[in-house]
């Protein structure tokens, strides 16, 4: 974060630890739901079923003469690693819901989306901004405009023409119109083309390169960290989606974790909630790595949202 | 060999081509079905039958209608409000140069990546009405804490604030606006001897407030559709009490199977959002300071 010397210096010597602990309690508020969706999902169910507002299990089942074990004894993170291995186990072998098919259905899919949205997005991109022609920008405000849509006014017109194209109850209603491109993806390539120096274009004009040229070898190369926050935006969009798998796919076996996820949840009512967190945190957890590596990314594309306003 | 200015028309129409395809495909085909079907009899197992306006007649009488519209309108107001001031809050607080401020960003931010199913299991525990982290803390400080989610004054409301935590998008905006302003501003309000608060409101506020009219904008047109928590976590109740409008929708569409019934509510909800964005922009233009660019 770069900061501003907007501030002289007498404000800085004000005691300021007001502002120190309004800080931390959001942040904390912030945090706490996962951390506590993290912490049910490596209880015994009794725990988890029972109220309480810790966050490590205290193993007070079934009872011992010594008491419940301490959490400083290596005997007690013991129990604790093959409570979580039995958990999560328990969930990734279930017998009412086949999360390793849900996680193979979901990568297939984003990684299906992810390649057509860059792909697509990117050549529409350098239409809309290394290629002269009338009327461009006003249709680009077109783009722009299709943002607006509400999703539920297409739900049951896209229903029905997937029906007709045989698609129903396949993957390609999630995947195939990311080929297509997407409004969000194009306006955030064609903001980054747009500072790319038009020299390096003519230059390479003069040398005999045809626009595919000059997009291929001059213009991607040089868009890489725009294309890095498209392809995480957009690989977010597909594995978060829940509308769309519970619209378009009507059998278990091409659900994705997300519907899966829903689909596990509901058919328990939440009742070993130890278990259900777990398949919870299991959804979250390739999110959060992808977060923690490539926090700038996400940060620079949820910016870029509100520069277009 | 064709002319100038129509060869590079074509040139670019070729290089924009899959958006136009996709375009009309999915988003513009889709709309005018829609439109089309709305004005028809169509329950996906015969074709549709032209009845002109009877589907949006019927809408008036539709008790469910306009429950959904009602608690819609109440969660969408309620909750844009309360996430575009937060986020201004939050921008500021964050602002304030503290140490750890860049992690609570990262924090504040992570819920907005997070799977909606997931963040609704885990709200559904939060809020659950025996062992919930917040009826645990409000045992530990001796309150017997209600059934949120099962109350129907409490239903609607406890979604509202489930949606507070996803804040990321508004904050970032808010906060790149408050790097923009400039020091210059700050320096002339501190020798007129202005005190915080007054920098707040007389500086800051007004420099950010396309931004916040931005966030507003966006967070009533995304809180209109809002459809994953409550069906999810409520299935619309208990007694309708959290019954929105995209729910009710996606519940005549494909539960009910009426699709020309769903398709002119839906294109009500298309005419609602866009007039309501419409309707701040052109409000707002009076009180919001715009920069010359």
């Amino acid at each position: 974060m770069t900061t501003k010397p907007n501030q002289p210096a007498v404000r800085r010597r004000r005691p300021r630890i007001g502002l120190y602990m309004l800080m931390w309690a959001a942040g904390l508020v912030y945090v706490a739901p996962l951390l506590w969706m993290a912490a049910v999902s490596l209880k015994p169910a009794r725990e988890a079923a029972a109220p309480g507002v810790g966050l490590l299990p205290a193993f007070t089942e079934p009872p011992t003469l010594d008491g419940p074990p301490s959490m400083l004894a290596v005997s007690y993170w013991a129990r604790l690693a093959a409570q979580a291995s039995q958990n999560y186990g328990e969930v990734w072998h279930s017998p009412v819901a086949d999360f390793p098919l849900y996680l193979h259905n979901s990568v297939l899919v984003s990684v299906l989306s992810v390649a057509g949205m860059a792909v697509s997005s990117a050549i529409v991109a350098y239409g809309f901004s290394r290629v002269r022609w009338p009327g461009r920008d006003g249709v680009f405000l077109v783009v722009l405009a299709t943002l607006m849509i509400p999703q539920a006014v297409l739900m049951a017109p896209l229903y029905v023409l997937f029906k007709q194209l045989g698609w129903i109850g396949t993957f390609k209603p999630l995947w195939v119109p990311a080929w297509f491109g997407g409004a969000f993806s194009i306006f955030l390539l064609r903001q980054f083309f747009l500072t790319i120096p038009r020299e390096l274009d003519e230059a390479a004009r003069i040398d005999g390169c045809s626009h595919w040229g000059t997009f291929t070898r001059i213009i991607l190369p040089l868009s890489r960290p725009a294309l890095a926050v498209v392809v995480l935006m957009q690989f977010i969009a597909s594995w978060n989606d829940f509308l769309g798998p519970l619209l378009f796919l009507n059998h278990q076996d091409q659900y994705t974790l997300a519907l899966g996820l829903h689909m596990y949840q509901s058919q328990h009512g939440g009742t070993p909630w130890n278990l259900v967190m777990a398949a919870s945190f299991m959804v979250v957890a390739p999110v959060l790595a992808v977060y923690i590596f490539a926090r700038r990314y996400f940060i620079e594309g949820v910016s870029a949202e509100g520069v277009k306003g | 060999m064709t002319t100038g200015p129509a060869r590079s028309l074509l040139t670019g129409l070729a290089w924009i081509s899959p958006w136009l395809v996709g375009v009309a495909l999915f988003t513009a085909v889709p709309a005018a079905m829609s439109l089309y079907y709305s004005l028809t009899d169509y329950t996906l197992l015969e074709g549709p039958v032209y009845i002109g306006l009877d589907n949006y007649r019927e809408l008036g009488g539709d008790r469910l209608f306009g429950i959904a519209v009602r608690n819609t309108l109440v969660f969408a107001i309620t909750a844009s409000l309360s996430a575009t001031v937060l986020s201004v809050l939050l921008a500021v607080l964050l602002e304030q140069r503290l140490r750890g401020a860049g992690l609570v960003r990262a924090i504040v931010f992570l819920p907005t990546l997070v799977p909606v199913v997931s963040a609704c299991v885990c709200w559904l525990w939060l809020y659950n009405a025996q062992f919930g982290l917040f009826n645990s803390v409000l045992a530990a400080a001796g309150i017997d804490g209600p059934d949120w989610l099962g109350r129907r004054d409490l239903a609607l409301p406890s979604l509202v604030f489930m949606s507070l935590w996803i804040i990321g998008s508004p904050l970032l905006v808010c906060s790149a606006a408050l790097k923009d302003v400039p020091a210059a501003l700050y320096e002339a309000a501190d020798l007129d001897g202005i005190s915080r608060l007054g920098r707040l409101r007389h500086v800051t506020l007004p420099m950010i407030s396309p931004a916040i009219l931005f966030n507003a904008i966006m967070s009533i047109i995304w809180s209109l559709q809002v459809f994953a928590p409550p069906q999810i976590m409520t299935g619309g109740g208990p007694e309708n009490s959290t019954l929105v409008y995209s729910m009710y929708v996606y519940w005549n569409a494909f539960i009910y199977g009426r699709m020309g019934y769903a398709s002119a509510m839906a294109w009500i909800q298309m005419l609602v959002a866009l007039g309501l964005a419409g309707g701040v922009l052109g409000l707002s233009r009076r009180v919001i300071h715009y920069r010359a660019a």
